[in-house]
């Protein structure tokens, strides 16, 4: 106990008179700041945390076990729960990888497509993020600003697919509708406009002395841990590790269009909403371009049998009727044999998918690598040293999901 | 300058410098997966780690599959990513199923430590010299391990996770807690 000032009991100035004892509190499952069911049990020395344990799993759906048992087409609608925030993002991953295991070749249009939707799922994302960490630490006004937004993008998604949150939407091969002139200038008029809200939140919280006080410094990891734990996304990229899936192994239109990796430099909590700020920008720019650059054409690809035929066909045509049928009540009865792992980068990372296919109609094992799963493994390293309030901040810097964690 | 490696080259390397450890190499779609027999796997790691042309100093995935029929049951498979050279390769590490253990690689990549937990919950595989292996995503005490392939979808039929009899029992008491 320091000298409090005017009347301090000298004989308390010296601490090994005092008796003390580690304190052990639960920051349970239920909990309004640990986004979704996440429990840690923190050690406390005074305010300082010693150790911290996560315990993870209740939210575990066994989504894997189920991939087992449903055919490719059926397990979609399983990746639009994992991470419940950004479902778009996660369709295209999971589409993506099984594209490239049965070797379809996707149209351009759905291409761009498939980069938009990703895209408004990464800032509907980030506008979440940024809500729920200002309110978090305090700042509730950002969150109120961010969930406008968020409005208008889950408009647009409801308005395209007729779902706001599991969208199941980009289809292996393409995706499952096209977009209609009118979604496109609705969405190019909400691309001029986002600048200006972006602006809106920095002036909100960017130079606040309390946010400054409560980010800078805090959280602090080192590029090499972050690359051995295999840390992804922006918590990564907040270290000053330029690593994104998009730019390491392109899939979609990203390595066509302009745009640039932010980074940070520290690996500290303000380094890490910095990243994600900027990748508002970014990801803006990147819609932008793909609206005035989007080619027409199909949007699914040729490929009758994992492919289902467009509807004015199956009701014309006995051939397309046919594999339409067995598709939707079988599956795809076939597929090549092999194994594969392909990343992309979804709001939170690295999502990974490593499928093995024993050449049936269902994946033999679908593996699920996912970002927050990683991310809450370095949450012990954050926060161990720091003090009880700055295991909030560290949360909310790294962005989690526990639908995605726990599977 | 950074030299990308082709992942065959990669595999090449590593059957050259393993020769009696490799199983086989599995190439499809651009993709090479390199089978290992489990003895020397921490070796294989840091030789894939520490070498100056391959540097896979990025842990992307590590991962168990069960293959009931095979003389190896099991088999981890470690998703290793360069970030340096952006080349990629994956190793089978394979895993008898009377003696499902193997070293672990935690002292290599600190990411594996977690993904090594899932292994050993869903599978059983276990890991030697992990510092903490319980398990993560089930509950402590629950018997069985779900992603084996004689593990039912739903469950074994005949017996419940312990703790839904105490739910039960509570339950049958409901009249007790009514307020009227």
């Amino acid at each position: 106990m320091k000298e409090t000032g005017f009347g301090a009991d000298k004989n308390l100035q010296d601490d090994s008179r005092i008796a003390t004892r580690e304190l052990t509190i639960n920051l349970g499952p239920q909990h309004p700041a640990t986004h979704g069911v996440l429990r840690l049990v923190l050690d406390l020395d005074g305010e300082t945390v010693v150790r911290c344990t996560p315990y993870i799993g209740y939210l575990h759906r066994g989504v894997e076990k189920l991939a087992e048992h449903r055919n490719y087409l059926q397990i979609i609608p399983l990746t639009d729960r994992l991470d419940y925030i950004s479902a778009m993002a996660n369709n295209v991953g999971y589409c993506v990888a099984v594209e490239k295991l049965f070797g379809i070749e996707v149209p351009e249009r759905a291409q761009y497509i498939r980069t938009i939707v990703a895209e408004m799922a990464r800032i509907s994302s980030h506008l979440l993020w940024l809500g729920t960490h200002a309110l978090d630490m305090g700042a509730m006004t950002v969150f109120l600003y961010c969930f406008r937004e968020r409005e208008k993008i889950l408009d647009l998604f409801e308005r395209l697919c007729g779902a706001r949150l599991t969208t199941s939407y980009p289809r292996i091969g393409g995706v499952k509708r096209d977009v209609d002139p009118e979604w496109l200038e609705d969405l190019y008029r909400f691309t001029e406009e986002f600048p200006m809200r972006i602006e809106q939140y920095e002036t909100l919280i960017d130079q606040n002395r309390i946010w400054l006080q409560r980010t800078k410094g805090v959280g602090v990891i080192s590029a090499e841990d972050a690359i051995n734990m295999g840390l992804s996304g922006p918590v990564i990229r907040g270290s000053g590790v330029p690593y994104d899936v998009r730019k390491f192994m392109p899939y979609g239109v990203y390595d066509r269009v302009k745009w640039e990796v932010p980074t940070g430099k520290n690996g500290d909590v303000y380094d890490r909403y910095r990243v994600r700020m900027n990748e508002f920008r970014q990801s803006n720019s990147i819609i932008r371009q793909c609206i005035e650059a989007i080619p027409s054409g199909p949007v699914m690809a040729e490929a009758p049998k994992f492919v289902l035929p467009p509807k004015d066909e199956v009701m014309t045509d006995i051939e397309r009727l046919i594999h339409h049928f067995v598709l939707i009540t079988k599956g795809p009865l076939t597929a090549p044999e092999g194994e594969i792992y392909v990343a992309t980068e979804v709001p939170k990372g690295e999502l990974g998918f490593y499928i093995v296919s024993d050449g049936t109609g269902r994946p033999y094992r679908m593996r699920i690598r996912s970002p927050s799963f990683v991310h809450i493994s370095a949450l012990p390293k954050l926060c161990e040293g720091g003090l009880v309030a700055d295991v909030i901040a560290n949360i909310g810097s790294i962005d989690i999901v526990l639908g995605e964690c726990d599977r | 300058m950074e030299i990308t490696m082709e992942p065959l080259e990669i595999a090449e390397r590593i059957k050259a410098r393993f020769s009696d450890e490799v199983l086989g190499v599995n190439h499809f779609r651009d993709q090479v997966y390199v089978s290992v027999k489990r003895d020397r796997i921490v070796e294989i790691c840091r030789y894939l780690h520490d070498d100056p042309d391959i540097s896979m100093d990025y842990l992307s995935d590590l991962c168990g599959v069960d293959y009931p029929g095979r003389e190896f049951r099991f088999e981890v498979v470690y998703n290793l990513y360069s970030l340096r050279y952006r080349h990629r390769i994956g190793i089978k590490a394979q895993i008898p199923e009377n003696d499902p253990s193997i070293d672990s690689v935690v002292s290599i990549w600190s990411g594996a430590n977690w993904h090594e937990r899932e292994a050993c919950d869903m599978y059983g595989i276990v890991f030697r010299d992990h510092p903490d292996l319980r398990r993560i995503l089930l509950p402590e005490d629950w018997e069985g391990f779900p992603l084996r392939k004689d593990y039912p979808l739903k469950g074994p039929k005949d017996r419940e996770y312990k703790s839904y009899e105490v739910l039960k029992e509570l339950h049958t008491r409901d009249d007790e807690w009514t307020i009227r």
